[in-house]
């Protein structure tokens, strides 16, 4: 029930907006979220986006995981 | 960036990090742990990528009441059962709440009975069918945690068409992990709690109920590298003693939630004791329509009363599933009378269900 997939904003329309997940694409509704753009990603529930990805923390993360996952020596509990 | 890069949080080198650190303070730590997620798309998570598998065998991984189908009281789909008797009532909801069992039937047995009972996809599909049915009344059956909630909050304050109308079951999580912790006999060493919940109302709550309670909690992704993660950062908090809410998941959820939704549910909602199937009366549980909005709310408008419901059926055990207690192969009705194409209880009937997902995971 709480499942929510990332999808693309292509276009804005008022409230709505059209995502691509993954290709196919979907109107939703933006009206729960702050300052929707174009070409960003958003989690998207039963219709609804309910969160924008904040990219930077999304970079960030995902380098940090990148990092740990290439050094082979690495101890991932001093990590946390 | 390109949602590609996310492809490492399926790395198996990554994967094979993780384990072989929480093997590694497991050693140090040399006692069982019991691990609780609430969340139904987790269980859905760990069990299709085999991750109990993966871990010590000192690490229990339980699942919590997670399920928002399930915990739905057999009253409330009792009082839409009545109500899309009626031949001017259309009930709307999500797909997986028509077939759960109620005290007698299910929503899909009244459709086979011809009423019309309709899966919508959003609320706002229901808003459309009220539209375009203006002789008709449209109830929608909202049910879900704090995910759905704005949604169904959003619809309510945009003005729908008079003849539509909610039956408000929404249910709210962090008052669930209190009473849990409640119950000696589970003493939960630590919760993996939803990212998707926590999208919406941020790390606070959480903190709140971690300082409380002295008990870790990681708010998690949903890739299996997040889940393992998060027990990694949920086995360091233990060894070091120090026991706070940590964000797995901040791709997505950010500490402060999302604040137009936090003012969507505080304008159309106010927290209630609120029963959850098979587990009790929970105060601030759930959530019902504020007085601003009573025209929306089925319960007024159509005056409903159930006087008596059966939420566990005889010899179900989804009531100790839901709270930890029981795992579904202890159930006797389990894989026997009651299959997914045959649900006795409300666990067997949704994806996101206990018993349905080890029914489709984990043999016998």
């Amino acid at each position: 029930m709480c499942l929510a997939i990332p999808g693309k904003i292509l276009e804005i329309t008022g409230n709505q907006a059209l995502v691509d997940f993954d290709g196919i694409q979907q109107k939703i509704i933006i009206a729960l979220i702050q300052n929707p753009e174009i070409g960003k990603y958003v989690v998207v529930h039963a219709g609804y986006a309910i969160e924008q990805i904040n990219e930077e923390e999304a970079m960030e993360a995902i380098e940090q995981w990148k990092e740990i996952a290439e050094d082979q020596d690495l101890d991932l509990t001093d990590m946390l | 960036m390109e949602i590609t890069d996310l492809n490492i949080l399926r790395s198996k080198d990554f994967t094979d990090k993780i384990i072989k650190s929480i093997n590694k303070i497991m050693r140090e730590l040399d006692k069982s742990i019991k691990i609780m997620h609430v969340c139904g798309t987790h269980e859905h998570t760990i069990s299709k990528y085999g991750l109990r598998s993966l871990l010590p065998k000192e690490i229990e991984v339980i699942s919590g009441p997670g399920c928002p189908v399930c915990v739905c009281p057999a009253a409330d789909i009792d009082k839409a059962i009545e109500l899309g008797r009626r031949e001017d009532i259309i009930i709307t909801t999500f797909g997986d709440m028509i077939r759960v069992p109620a005290s007698n039937l299910s929503l899909s047995e009244l459709k086979a009975q011809g009423a019309d009972v309709r899966i919508v996809y959003g609320p706002n599909d229901a808003v459309k069918i009220a539209k375009d049915n203006p002789n008709k009344e449209i109830i929608f059956f909202a049910i879900g945690f704090e995910t759905t909630v704005p949604l169904t909050g959003y619809e309510i304050k945009s003005n729908p068409p008079s003849n539509f109308s909610v039956i408000c079951a929404h249910k709210l999580i962090p008052a669930a992990l209190e009473l849990l912790m409640s119950i000696d006999q589970l003493s939960i060493d630590g919760f993996i709690s939803p990212g998707h919940v926590s999208t919406i109302i941020g790390i606070k709550p959480y903190k709140l109920f971690s300082d409380a309670y002295h008990v870790p909690n990681v708010i998690t992704g949903f890739e299996p590298n997040d889940v393992l993660l998060a027990i990694l950062m949920l086995l360091k908090q233990i060894k070091n003693k120090k026991f706070e809410t940590l964000n797995e998941y901040s791709r997505v959820v950010k500490p402060e939630g999302n604040i137009v939704a936090q003012k969507i549910i505080s304008e159309v909602f106010e927290s209630v004791s609120s029963p959850w199937r098979g587990i009790g009366r929970i105060l601030d549980g759930g959530l019902m329509i504020k007085d601003k909005y009573e025209k929306y709310d089925a319960d007024k408008k159509f005056d409903i009363k159930i006087e008596k419901s059966t939420d566990i059926p005889p010899g179900c055990s989804c009531h100790l599933i839901m709270t930890g207690k029981l795992s579904p192969n202890e159930c006797k009705l389990f894989r026997k009378t009651c299959t997914p194409l045959n649900p006795v209880g409300p666990c067997m009937v949704s994806m996101e269900g206990t018993c349905s997902i080890y029914y489709k995971y984990y043999s016998e």
